[in-house]
C-alpha cells in the first residue's frame, strides 16, 4: 500500500509564562489511502494536536520545534501559507466534533456547499449544485432535494453531522481528519455515522484519522490505532493487535478500564497510576481525622436502619477494602475481607434484598410548557415523561438508560424537587414525597436524597474552597455544629473519598475533573444520605479516571448500603453499576429488568437495538 | 497547622495563578492610571493636613487676595501656589478639598446604586417571573433617558420637597441618591444576565435541592460568582458618578457653595474664562479629567483582564 500521510518524529511545543510546554513529543504515524488510523488518548494526550499540525492550523503561540509531515511525498512543512491554505479544504479536510457549531447557522446547506464547491474548482453554479446534491445522497441523507434549502438547524443531530461529512468531501480530499465526529451524537447515530465514514472511506480510497477518546469507536472501525499519552505515542499499529493484545502497561490500563458489556466485574483493576501527590498534601492532616473516622460517622447517622453498629472499616481507607487482585481470584476470595461489607448488610452478591422499598414512583408525568397556556386555550406542552412507575428496594442500584432527551434527567431532577410532575405519586422511605415546590425546606428527604451531577466543573461552588463546599450540608442539616468538629469530618470525608486531607484548604479550579467529582461525591456523603442519584457522573471524564470513580460508588454503595439512582448513556457503564434497569424512550418507560437478565437478552426491541448499537469491546478482549 | 513558610508558598502560588496580578504587572498604562488614581485620591483624603489654607474657613479668606495667579506669572503671590479664585481663597486648597467631595459623593452614590441595583438585578436573574419584567421595563425606560436628567429631576424634586432651611445640610445625601438612581440600571442589568448563568449551573441545583432560602442562595452561592462583571460596572461607573456631580455643581444644583466641589470651582471659572482668569477653570478641570481618566481605563483594564475572551 502506498503511504498517504507520513509524520516522522513530530514535536509541538507552546511557549507559556512559565516555561514551554512540550504538547507532542516525537509522534510518528503513517496513514495509507483507504485506511481509517485511529488515535486514541486521554484528554491532554496531544490527539488534537496531530490533527491541527497536519492542518496547518495549530493554535498561536504553537510551534512544530521538529520532525516532518508529508502528504503523498509532499513536505507539508515547506509549504508557504497561500499553499497551505490552497491544500488545506481540497486535498486535506476535517469534520469536526459538534455539529451544531461546525455549519454556519445563517447560511442554508446548499449555499454552504456549492459555495465551498466552487471555491476550490471552477464549475459554474448548476454545477455545484448538482454535485452538492449528489454528495448529499451519498452521505445517506434522506429527500434531499426538499431539504436542500433548508438551514443547519433544521436538521437532527446526526442528519447535520452527514451535511458536515458531504462538506468534508465536496473538494474529494486525499485526506480527512475526524476529530470526535461521534462524541456528540446517540449511540444509535454514532453507529450510522460511523457505518458511513467506513463506506466513504473504502468507496473513494481516502485516508482518514480519526481523533476519538472512546475505544468503543476504535474497535469498531479503525484499521490501525496509535494510542498517545501526554504527547507521546505510547503504542501504534494493527487495531486488533493493540486492543487485543496490548503490549504496553498502558494501554493494557486503558482496556482494562473500558467498561464492558458483556459481564459485571466486581472493580475495575486498579488502573493507571493515581495523579501525582505532594508530598506535603498526604503528610497535612488535621487531628482525628481519618476514612475510619468519616465511615463511623457516616454510618451512626442511619441509626433507625436496621445496621450493625461497630465500624466495618479496619484499618485505613476503603482502599483496604479494595484489592488489586485480578478478578479470577477476586471470584474465589468473595467470602474473604473484601466482601466484608457486602455480608453485613446481608446482601451476599448483590442478589438478596432486604425487601423494603424506599422509593416508590407511580404514574409520574411530567409536561413542559414553553408559555402559559391562555384561558381558554388547552394546555398542551412537551410530556417529558409518561406514567412512569417503578420502585426501588433499599441498597439497590437501579441503573435508568436512554438517548438524550429520553428524560432520564427530568426523572432525576422530580426526585430531587428542582421540578415539579404533572401528575403522580412518589413515596420515599414509606411516606408521600411531595412534589418540590411544596416540599419543606426542612423535609428529612432533603438530606436523605443527594445528587451528584455530571458536569463537575459547574456542581462546585469556585468560589469557596474545598472545606467550605463540604462543611455546607454538615452546617446546613445541623449534623455537627463545633468548628474543630466539622473540619475533622471535613478532612476525613475527604480521605473516604480518597482525596489527601490537604485538599480542603484549596479552590475547585486546582482539581482535575476526576478530583472535583470525588469533591462532589463528599459533598453528597457528608449529608449522610440515604439515596444517591447520579446523573451521568462520569461521562466528563476520562475512561480511566471513570474506572476510579465507578470503583469509589461502588465501595461506597456496598460500605454503606446506600440506593443509587444512576443514570447513564453509557449502557456499559451501567453493567458495571446496576442491580437493576429501566430503560426510558421520549419519556416512557418501556422496560425494567435484571441486569443480567436485561444484558442477556432484553426484553423491549428498543432495548435490543441499544445494545446492539454500543461499541463493545467484548470480541477483542476475548481473542 | 498552617506554618507562615507554606502560606507564604501558598500566597506566591496564587499570585502566580491570579491572572489578575499577572496582567496588571505587564500592563504600563494600567500601572500608570492606578498610580494617578491614588495620587488623587490620596491628596483628596489627605486634603486637611497638606492643603496650605482651609478653603471652608470664611475668616481667614481675604478678598484682597482674590484673583491672583499661579505664583510663577508675574503678579503671583509666593503664598499661592496656582492662585486663587474670586473670593481669594487659595485654588491649590480649594482643589484638594473639592476633589475630595467629589470623590466622597461619588464613592457614596455608587455604593448605594451597586447595592440598589445587584440586589434587583440578582432577584430579577434568580426568581424571574413578574418581578423580573417589571423592573426590567422600568430599566429600559431609565435607559433612555440620559443620566444626568435623571439625577436632575430627582434632585430637583427632592429640593422642593424638602424644606428651605434643611437644604444644605442634606444636599449630599439628595446628591448622593439623585447619582445612585440614576446609575443603578448598569448594575441590575449586569447582576441579572449574570445571574441567569450562574442560577442554571449545577452548584446551585445541588443548594436549592438541599432546601437553602433562595436569599442564602444568592448572597453566598452566586454574589460572589458574579462579582467580576459588577467590580468592571464599579470602576466605570464610579467616572461616571463623579462627572454627574461635577455636572450637577456646574449647573448649581450639587452641593452647597460654601464647600466646592470640582463642579463648583469650574463654575466659579467659567464665569472669568473670557476676562484672563484661566487658572481658575483650567486646574479644577485638570483635576477633573486627569482622575475620571484614570478611574476610567482602570475600569477598562479590569473589563478586559477579566473578560477571558480577550485573553
Amino acid at each position: 500500500m502506498n503511504t498517504l500521510l507520513d509524520i516522522k518524529n513530530l514535536s509541538v511545543k507552546f511557549p507559556t509564562r512559565f516555561g514551554e510546554f512540550t504538547a507532542l513529543d516525537d509522534v510518528s504515524l503513517d496513514v495509507n489511502a483507504g485506511e481509517i488510523h485511529g488515535l486514541v488518548g486521554e484528554s491532554g494526550a496531544g490527539k488534537s494536536t496531530v490533527g491541527a499540525a497536519i492542518i496547518g492550523l495549530l493554535q498561536s503561540p504553537g510551534y512544530i520545534a521538529d520532525g516532518n509531515i508529508h502528504l503523498s511525498g509532499e513536505n507539508l512543512l515547506q509549504l508557504d501559507k497561500d499553499a497551505y491554505h490552497q491544500l488545506r479544504g481540497s486535498r486535506i479536510s476535517m469534520i469536526f466534533q459538534d455539529p451544531q457549531t461546525s455549519l454556519n447557522p445563517l447560511l442554508t446547506v446548499s449555499e454552504q456547499l456549492v459555495e465551498t464547491i466552487r471555491q476550490h474548482s471552477d464549475i459554474d453554479h448548476d454545477t455545484a449544485r448538482e454535485q452538492a446534491i449528489a454528495l448529499l445522497k451519498e452521505t445517506g441523507l434522506q429527500d434531499v432535494e426538499q431539504r436542500f434549502h433548508d438551514y443547519p438547524h433544521q436538521f437532527s443531530g446526526g442528519m447535520r453531522q452527514r451535511v458536515v461529512i458531504a462538506l468534508a468531501l465536496c473538494t474529494d480530499p486525499e485526506l480527512i481528519i475526524a476529530d470526535e465526529p461521534t462524541t456528540a451524537l446517540d449511540v444509535s447515530v454514532q453507529k450510522q455515522i460511523l457505518a458511513l465514514i467506513r463506506e466513504l472511506c473504502n468507496k473513494r480510497n481516502v485516508g482518514i484519522i480519526l481523533i476519538t477518546h472512546d475505544i468503543g469507536v476504535i474497535s469498531e472501525i479503525t484499521d490501525r490505532v496509535t494510542v498517545l499519552r501526554s504527547g507521546r505515542v505510547v503504542e501504534s499499529g494493527a487495531t486488533r493487535d493493540v486492543l487485543g493484545k496490548p503490549q504496553e502497561e498502558y494501554t493494557q490500563a486503558l482496556m482494562a478500564a473500558v467498561p464492558r458489556l458483556d459481564k459485571k466485574l466486581h472493580r475495575f483493576k486498579n488502573i493507571v497510576a493515581a495523579d501525582k501527590q505532594i508530598t506535603g498534601d498526604v503528610q497535612w492532616t488535621i487531628e482525628g481525622a481519618s476514612a475510619e473516622f468519616a465511615a463511623e460517622w457516616l454510618l451512626s447517622g442511619n441509626a433507625d436502619k436496621p445496621l450493625p453498629s461497630p465500624p466495618l472499616i479496619k484499618g485505613g481507607s476503603l482502599t483496604s477494602l479494595r484489592t488489586d487482585v485480578s478478578d479470577e481470584h477476586l471470584v474465589s476470595s468473595l467470602d474473604s475481607d473484601a466482601s466484608l461489607s457486602k455480608r453485613r448488610l446481608g446482601r451476599p452478591g448483590g442478589v438478596a434484598f432486604e425487601s423494603s422499598p424506599i422509593l416508590e414512583v407511580a404514574n409520574l408525568n411530567v409536561t413542559f410548557h414553553s408559555e402559559r397556556p391562555g384561558w381558554f386555550s388547552k394546555a398542551q406542552g412537551f410530556k417529558a415523561l409518561q406514567n412512569i412507575n417503578f420502585s426501588m428496594q433499599r441498597g439497590e442500584v437501579l441503573g435508568v438508560v436512554g438517548e438524550s432527551g429520553s428524560g432520564k434527567s427530568t426523572l432525576a431532577k422530580v426526585i430531587v424537587g428542582l421540578v415539579d410532575p404533572a401528575a403522580g405519586e412518589m413515596t420515599f422511605n414509606d411516606a408521600l414525597l411531595p412534589p418540590g415546590s411544596k416540599r419543606p425546606r426542612q423535609h428529612p428527604a432533603r438530606r436523605q436524597i443527594q445528587m451528584v451531577f455530571q458536569d463537575p466543573y459547574s456542581s462546585l461552588n469556585n468560589r469557596q474552597t474545598v472545606e467550605d463546599i463540604i462543611a455546607e450540608p454538615i452546617r446546613f442539616y445541623g449534623l455537627a455544629t463545633q468548628r474543630s468538629e466539622v473540619r475533622q469530618l471535613v478532612a476525613s470525608v475527604l480521605e473516604l473519598v480518597e482525596m489527601p486531607q490537604r485538599a480542603m484548604l484549596k479552590y475547585p479550579h486546582q482539581f482535575s475533573g476526576g478530583q472535583r467529582q470525588r469533591i462532589a461525591v463528599a459533598r453528597a456523603l457528608v449529608a449522610r444520605p440515604e439515596f444517591l442519584i447520579c446523573d451521568e457522573p462520569t461521562s466528563a471524564l476520562d475512561v480511566s479516571i471513570q474506572a476510579q470513580i465507578l470503583n469509589l460508588l461502588k465501595d461506597l454503595q456496598e460500605t454503606f448500603g446506600l440506593s443509587i439512582l444512576f443514570i447513564s448513556h453509557d449502557l456499559a457503564v451501567v453493567r458495571q453499576m446496576a442491580d437493576r434497569v429501566i430503560v426510558l424512550r421520549h419519556g416512557e418507560l418501556i422496560e425494567t429488568a435484571d441486569t443480567e437478565a436485561f444484558f442477556a437478552e432484553p426484553g423491549h426491541a428498543y432495548s435490543r437495538q441499544l445494545l446492539r448499537e454500543t461499541p463493545d469491546l467484548g470480541l477483542l478482549q476475548a481473542s | 497547622m498552617t506554618t507562615l513558610t507554606e502560606r507564604f508558598a501558598n500566597l506566591r502560588r496564587i499570585t502566580r495563578e491570579n491572572e489578575l496580578v499577572y496582567l496588571f504587572l505587564h500592563n504600563r498604562i494600567a500601572q500608570i492610571a492606578a498610580f494617578v488614581a491614588l495620587l488623587c485620591i490620596g491628596g483628596a483624603m489627605l486634603s486637611p493636613w497638606i492643603a496650605p489654607t482651609d478653603p471652608y474657613d470664611i475668616a481667614a479668606l481675604d478678598i484682597m487676595d482674590s484673583m491672583l495667579p499661579p505664583m510663577w506669572s508675574a503678579e503671583g503671590d509666593p503664598r499661592f501656589l496656582i492662585g486663587t479664585d474670586d473670593q481669594g481663597r487659595d485654588l491649590f486648597s480649594a482643589i484638594l478639598y473639592g476633589t475630595r467631595l467629589s470623590l466622597f459623593v461619588g464613592l457614596l452614590s455608587i455604593t448605594f446604586a451597586s447595592v440598589l441595583g445587584v440586589s434587583v438585578g440578582l432577584m430579577a436573574g434568580y426568581f424571574g417571573g413578574r418581578f423580573d419584567a417589571i423592573m426590567m421595563r422600568i430599566a429600559d425606560v431609565q435607559l433612555s433617558l440620559p443620566a444626568i436628567l435623571t439625577a436632575l429631576l430627582i434632585d430637583g424634586v427632592a429640593r422642593g420637597i424638602l424644606p428651605r432651611e434643611s437644604h444644605d445640610d442634606l444636599m449630599i445625601v439628595v446628591l448622593t441618591v439623585a447619582i445612585g438612581l440614576s446609575l443603578w440600571v448598569n448594575f441590575a442589568r449586569t447582576a441579572r444576565a449574570s445571574t441567569f448563568v450562574e442560577k442554571n449551573k449545577e452548584y446551585v441545583q445541588a443548594s436549592q435541592i438541599m432546601g437553602m432560602h433562595p436569599l442564602r442562595i444568592m448572597l453566598f452561592h452566586i454574589l460572589p460568582n458574579i462579582m467580576g462583571p459588577i467590580m468592571v460596572i464599579l470602576t466605570v461607573d464610579l467616572a461616571v458618578a463623579i462627572l454627574l456631580e461635577a455636572t450637577l455643581s456646574f449647573l448649581g444644583v450639587g452641593v452647597p457653595p460654601n464647600q466646592p466641589s470640582l463642579g463648583t470651582l469650574i463654575r466659579i471659572g467659567t464665569e472669568y474664562m473670557f476676562s484672563g482668569e484661566w487658572w481658575i477653570v483650567l486646574f479644577p478641570s485638570g483635576m477633573l479629567i486627569t482622575m475620571v481618566i484614570a478611574v476610567n481605563i482602570l475600569g477598562d483594564f479590569l473589563r478586559d483582564a477579566l473578560n477571558p475572551r480577550l485573553r
